[in-house]
């Protein structure tokens, strides 16, 4: 026979991102949930971390977050899962935390454990002999469907699994989880599907623990919150001291981050939350209901996110104060795009100025289009496939800003203040390449698992 | 007639991704009065919100009143994913301050 009810732990929304919060963490740990479930991934980000295949969080907060949940669970012999590996889910960061819950056990003399993981980058050559079989590769968010071009300047791609790996690796008796890419609240309806749940209880347990504390009020980040499930209900609690989940913090949470607040996708279906109903249960606990599950109809749809590489990339910093130039700003721009294109006639380039003090955050949905402020700041981004060419169109379009030529220019000493007379080296720029979903046979296809023990 | 602003009703004004196409918007009420208000105004639509962030309607991917949350929610499709060349709001979480003087109008 089966639980009766089910208790998850979600200590943080992203788990690394910045560290978990211990007090609240450690309020949870001893209540004993059955499982401790968390997820390490965003596209959030931009596409530079998969692009590049680097974290966006720092080492020692992922080791932090991820030595905390395996204490817990270790001590109290609790399966710990966590999903999307190292902010991006692709196979170097499964193999880093890998590593790091190696290290960890070694360093707290761990029994012997079974760890399983699996991977989820995917090749190329798998999605262009499906196209060129003449499989649709839909896209997502008004996204056109995948081209053979999009195909070629593509990087890196993830797939983002759904429950069934999680499902398989606990079939396979595993302690502790490390998964590929995942889509956020799978990695929390797995073991709930896992232990006989229903799957609406299941993904919308998933769904409302997956950014953790964002679920509670007062805002507070990276609290732990617990999910308690029946097969009627869901009820989410708060944790830390001061923070409660109430209706309108739980109902809030649904809007958080999608589209639409009724509807959450995933590899094998949709959760309608439309007809959700929500109570007050206790003071620190919300109770929902009436949530349903909408398997997929036909083959099972696993989400792709792609990054290419657009070129190497420079930036550089000028400030300006003089009311004539800031008044006449477009020209002030015009004039160092010309000298640029004058310097390198021939180079292949792209070139941005973000103007702050009139429509740097907004771009063009700024509604204001009148400048006020008394400075700007321009942030120039120089972009090429040579990484000569990038330093060299951003430092001449920084430089010129210095020495615009305006008719009616008082200031003929500099027409730019500089916080560094030079350009910085960042990171290449990437770009989103695909935003896609492809038809699989196997939902396992895309995610091989692997198995191995660790511990004395 | 007698207007109030938004920002002076709502408990919350927000942006954010939604995934690397989109930005989506939450406006959140404290008070179920002042999400009725405010909803039944119909101020705040596709076209007033195309006309507010001068783009056209196509270009608004959803909108939906959420009763259970006190919330108006809608969302945008960016011209570029997040995080391209050119971008100046990654999160796109600073999209959001023109909602704050929408003018709502009140009985007097």
């Amino acid at each position: 026979m089966g639980k009766d009810t089910l208790r998850i732990i979600s200590p943080n929304g992203h788990l690394g991102f910045a560290p978990t919060k211990e007090e609240s963490f450690w309020i949870g740990a001893r209540t004993k949930p059955d499982y401790y479930c968390c997820d390490s991934g965003s596209n959030d980000i931009g596409p530079v971390p998969l692009g590049a295949d680097i974290c966006a969080s720092h080492p020692e907060w992922q080791k932090h977050d991820l030595e905390l949940m395996l204490l817990a669970s270790r001590e109290q012999g609790v399966p710990m899962i966590i999903g999307s590996a190292g902010d991006t889910g692709t196979n170097s960061r499964v193999d880093m935390y890998v590593e790091f819950i190696r290290e960890l056990a070694k360093k707290h003399n761990m029994k012997k454990f079974k760890l399983a993981y699996f991977y989820s980058e995917v090749d190329k050559d798998y999605l262009r002999k499906k196209m060129e079989e003449g499989e649709i590769i839909e896209g997502l968010d008004s996204r056109p469907n995948l081209t053979f071009e999009d195909l070629d300047r593509t990087d890196r791609i993830v797939a983002v699994a759904g429950v069934h790996p999680y499902i398989k690796a606990l079939e396979m008796g595993a302690d502790v989880i490390i998964g590929g890419r995942s889509s956020d609240c799978a990695i929390f309806a797995a073991p709930a599907i896992y232990e006989g749940f229903p799957e609406h209880i299941a993904y919308y347990c998933g769904k409302v623990l997956e950014c953790a504390s964002f679920c509670a009020e007062p805002y507070g980040a990276k609290e732990s919150v617990i999910g308690t499930i029946t097969k009627d209900d869901v009820k989410v609690t708060a944790m830390h001291p001061n923070q409660r989940c109430t209706i309108a913090s739980v109902a809030g949470h649904a809007m958080y981050e999608r589209s639409n607040p009724y509807y959450e996708y995933f590899a094998g279906g949709m959760l309608d939350m439309s007809e959700c109903v929500y109570e007050q249960y206790d003071e620190k606990t919300c109770r929902i209901t009436g949530m349903k599950f909408v398997p997929v109809e036909g083959k099972i749809k696993v989400k792709l996110e792609g990054s290419g590489k657009v070129g190497e990339r420079y930036l550089g910093l000028a400030g300006i104060r003089d009311p004539y130039t800031i008044k006449n700003i477009d020209k002030v721009i015009e004039w160092a795009k010309s000298q640029v294109k004058e310097r390198l006639p021939d180079a292949e380039y792209q070139l941005s100025y973000r103007i702050f003090g009139k429509n740097g955050v907004m771009g063009d949905l700024e509604p204001i289009k009148e400048t006020k402020s008394h400075e700007l700041l321009l942030v120039v981004e120089g972009v090429s496939k040579d990484k000569k060419v990038a330093e060299e169109v951003t430092l001449v379009g920084t430089r010129q800003i210095f020495y615009a030529r305006l008719p009616e220019v008082k200031g003929t000493a500099g027409t730019a203040a500089f916080v560094l007379d030079e350009v910085f080296e960042v990171s290449p720029a990437y770009e989103w390449t695909m935003n896609h979903v492809v038809p699989v046979d196997d939902p396992l296809e895309l995610f091989p698992i692997k198995m191995i023990e660790i511990g004395e | 007639m007698k207007t109030v602003k938004l920002v002076d009703l709502a408990k919350t004004i927000r942006s954010k991704n939604a995934g690397p196409d989109r930005i989506t918007f939450d406006i959140i009420f404290r008070e179920p009065e002042k999400y009725e208000l405010v909803k039944k105004s119909g101020v705040i639509n596709k076209k007033s919100i195309a006309e507010l962030f001068g783009i056209p309607e196509s270009r608004i991917a959803d909108f939906v009143e959420f009763d259970p949350a006190y919330a108006i929610k809608f969302t945008i499709n960016r011209l570029t994913p997040s995080g391209s060349f050119g971008e100046g709001d990654v999160f796109g979480c600073q999209q959001y301050p023109p909602l704050y003087d929408i003018e709502i109008p009140i009985d007097e």
